[in-house]
């Protein structure tokens, strides 16, 4: 079941391009922005500017982009679901989905930054580990949250203001490790971080694991 | 409440008061007089982790058992430990104005509670952002579960990860077993437990007028 969800949103996000194309241009247009307004390339960026830059960057991209996992399904599709499949295959099957989408972003945003910007990363496998990592806490946590503002009457800036306390703690830990990343630090001075942000990954896909299914049914 | 936990509450904070102002208080460095804030700031931040968690609490017997009283609770105990919040912060500002010399000193824990307050208010934003009386219930009490959880390793981890110039951390005098003499403590645990029945007291008194309220509307309608 959870399978045929995952297809069937990789078939639909393929059939509307207009939507995964829009995120992928508000990508550009961030990073391109950063670029211009801080008349990077000339002045050379230091390291925690650029990793600041870099997060907010994907901060942004990833609650716009995961917020349509709700927030713009018809009313019709969401009882047909309803009536096809349970509520704990639907959110799993959305946050597989999310995190392939938020690690495209996230990639896509490295990548861009590299060309754009600069590439400070010396740890090049500890970074995407950690790209990895964020993009599950993202997807969970914003998966659940645009269930929720779905329901609501201003969706787009509940969206925004219910996710960024909830993702802040998600956030200061990528940076941290990115930093480290960025300093050439060992692999060891990055542990700590790491496993807290594993335990906080685990901590929102069990939370929004349990909780979809008391959102669905209103 | 109970009229006498109303009376110990009453008579622990007035003890609290004369007792935190008047009582000898040990010289530490930097801290000085300012120490007495303990008895105050304090347990303000611990009134309000309480508050959350029995806020937390009524939101998950609610999922399991919808019903008005539960969501009362929970939304009315989430509404007075973000009062606890921001009186700990106002009272965490003006020490901080006297100690480090400004009143943001953009140190972790400030920045921690900052966004644990965020959280709560956002909680009541999406309250207010959805007609329906019962989905309102259901979404803000998921939201209330997800984001204490959330809140949980900002307040206790991230602060501990860094290093902060609040007392108790980094080498600071402060709160802790090597200089919280017992002296101390016989003001300092009172007014924790004080603070915390006066915010319960709070909270049910609000509960009846809401549930009252409630009562008077289906009145009118029928």
């Amino acid at each position: 079941m959870i399978l045929t969800l995952i297809q069937k949103e990789f078939i639909l996000e393929l059939r509307r391009k207009a939507v995964i194309s829009g995120i992928s241009l508000y990508l550009v247009s961030i990073i391109f922005i950063c670029y211009l307004t801080f008349s990077l390339r000339q002045s050379s960026i230091n390291e925690a500017t650029w990793s600041a830059l870099f997060w907010l960057s994907i901060l942004f991209a990833n609650v716009n982009g995961i917020a349509k996992s709700f927030i713009g399904e018809k009313k019709g599709l969401l009882i047909y679901y309803y009536s096809v499949a349970s509520p704990h295959a639907i959110i799993l099957s959305k946050i597989i989905y999310n995190v392939l989408l938020s690690l495209a972003l996230a990639m896509t945003g490295y990548f861009l930054f590299s060309i754009f910007i600069d590439n400070p990363v010396q740890d090049v496998g500890l970074f995407l580990l950690t790209l990895l990592l964020s993009s599950f806490g993202f997807s969970a946590s914003l998966s659940l949250i645009s269930a929720i503002a779905s329901k609501t009457n201003n969706s787009n800036v509940l969206m925004a203001v219910l996710s960024f306390p909830v993702i802040i703690s998600l956030l200061l830990m990528s940076i941290k490790i990115t930093k480290n990343t960025l300093d050439g630090l060992a692999r060891e001075a990055s542990q700590d971080e790491l496993v807290n942000l594993l335990a906080i990954n685990c901590i929102m896909v069990a939370l929004a694991y349990l909780l979809f299914p008391y959102i669905w049914r209103s | 409440m109970k009229i006498w936990l109303k009376i110990i509450a009453i008579a622990l904070l007035l003890y609290v008061h004369i007792g935190g102002l008047l009582l000898d208080v040990p010289r530490l460095n930097i801290l000085n007089e300012t120490i007495r804030a303990l008895y105050f700031h304090v347990p303000m931040w611990f009134g309000m982790v309480l508050l959350f968690l029995i806020s937390f609490v009524y939101s998950i017997l609610y999922l399991n058992k919808p019903s008005f009283d539960l969501d009362v609770k929970s939304v009315e105990f989430a509404n007075v430990g973000l009062i606890f919040g921001i009186l700990g912060m106002i009272t965490g500002m003006l020490w901080a104005n006297y100690t480090w010399g400004t009143p943001w000193h953009g140190d972790p824990k400030q920045n921690g509670a900052a966004v644990a307050l965020l959280v709560y208010l956002a909680y009541f934003i999406l309250r207010g952002s959805v007609q329906n009386e019962e989905q309102k219930a259901r979404l803000s009490a998921v939201y209330n579960i997800f984001a204490f959880a959330a809140m949980i390793p900002l307040i206790f981890i991230i602060p501990r990860m860094t290093s902060s110039m609040h007392p108790g951390s980094g080498g600071n005098p402060g709160f802790n077993m090597y200089d919280l003499d017992s002296k101390m403590r016989l003001v300092f645990y009172p007014a924790v437990i004080g603070w915390f029945l006066v915010g319960v007291w709070i909270v049910l008194l609000r509960v009846k007028i809401r549930i009252l309220e409630e009562k008077i509307l289906n009145f009118e309608h029928e």
